[in-house]
């Protein structure tokens, strides 16, 4: 089960980040499985190293369906850039996917979460003060 | 009055990403039958949890999708089959934050409540059967 990656200095998750002054944005379009989720994790936490960013806003506007698997990817990536100093922020999530995340009893507990990134990137000013 | 099968499609579980083809399967079929977008995430989830079982705890399987329809209603139900160890406490299992793989112990509990139907069957070391149903709610433009 182990995959091996050749990194190459390269991108390997293949999903954009956006920098919007010190802001990251990512907006995940793709389907967040198995093999994309580690490298997606391990991308973000170099180029906040590398661009000193101070929030970063998570957009899941394009996923219709977060599994358990992929909701502990978002929320263990939100934790890990806490550890950096970086405020995370997870936006625009579906009604369907809220609906469905807490009947399975998952409600993303310690997870900062605002309605869209406008929304979102006025909670980190907040935060940030 | 019996539930009739009016398609079927079975699918291997492989590997990882066949766990995102069983999902995207689940989810056309859904789609196909009048499904709305929570039901849709719903079935499609509980697909992606159930999935992912055979996968981790027993390292493959098979994913049988079956169109199902009784008295004008239509839905969808799936058999997940894996010849792995089983379940040993399955009541354990059931009530959910159990988990000896990497995942959050909500794939058995937690696709339970998104499905209408829902049955398991273990034996410790020939492997698990789980047979789950969700039906598209009764409107009069579908079915």
């Amino acid at each position: 089960m182990t995959a091996s990656v050749t990194a190459g200095g390269k991108p390997r998750s293949a999903i954009p980040v956006l920098r919007v002054g010190d802001t990251l944005l990512v907006t995940v379009q793709i389907e967040l499985h198995d093999a994309v989720a580690d490298a997606f994790q391990e991308d973000l936490l170099v180029t906040i190293e590398k661009t000193g960013a101070r929030g970063l806003i998570i957009d899941i506007t394009g996923l219709d369906m977060v599994d358990s698997y992929v909701a502990r990817v978002l929320a263990d990536t939100g934790r890990m850039a806490r550890l950096m100093g970086t405020d995370t922020v997870l936006v625009g999530m579906r009604p369907e996917v809220a609906a469905t995340l807490v009947r399975m009893g998952y409600g993303m507990e310690g997870v900062r979460t605002a309605l869209n990134v406008d929304e979102g990137l006025g909670l980190l000013h907040t935060l940030q003060g | 009055m019996t539930t009739q099968v009016m398609a079927q499609r079975e699918l291997q579980i492989r590997c990882e990403d066949d766990i995102v083809l069983v999902r995207q399967a689940v989810r056309v079929m859904a789609q196909q039958l009048g499904f709305d977008a929570f039901a849709t995430a719903a079935v499609t989830t509980a697909a992606s949890e159930l999935a992912r079982n055979v996968w981790t705890h027993a390292g493959g399987g098979s994913a049988l999708l079956e169109e199902i329809r009784l008295a004008g209603r239509r839905g969808v139900r799936m058999h997940f089959r894996d010849q792995g160890p089983g379940i040993a406490d399955l009541g354990r299992a059931l009530a959910g934050g159990f988990s000896t793989a990497r995942s959050l112990g909500l794939g058995l509990s937690g696709s339970k409540r998104l499905v209408d139907e829902f049955n398991v069957e273990s034996t410790v070391g020939k492997g698990t059967v789980v047979v789950v149903a969700k039906w598209a709610r009764f409107s009069s433009t579908t079915g």
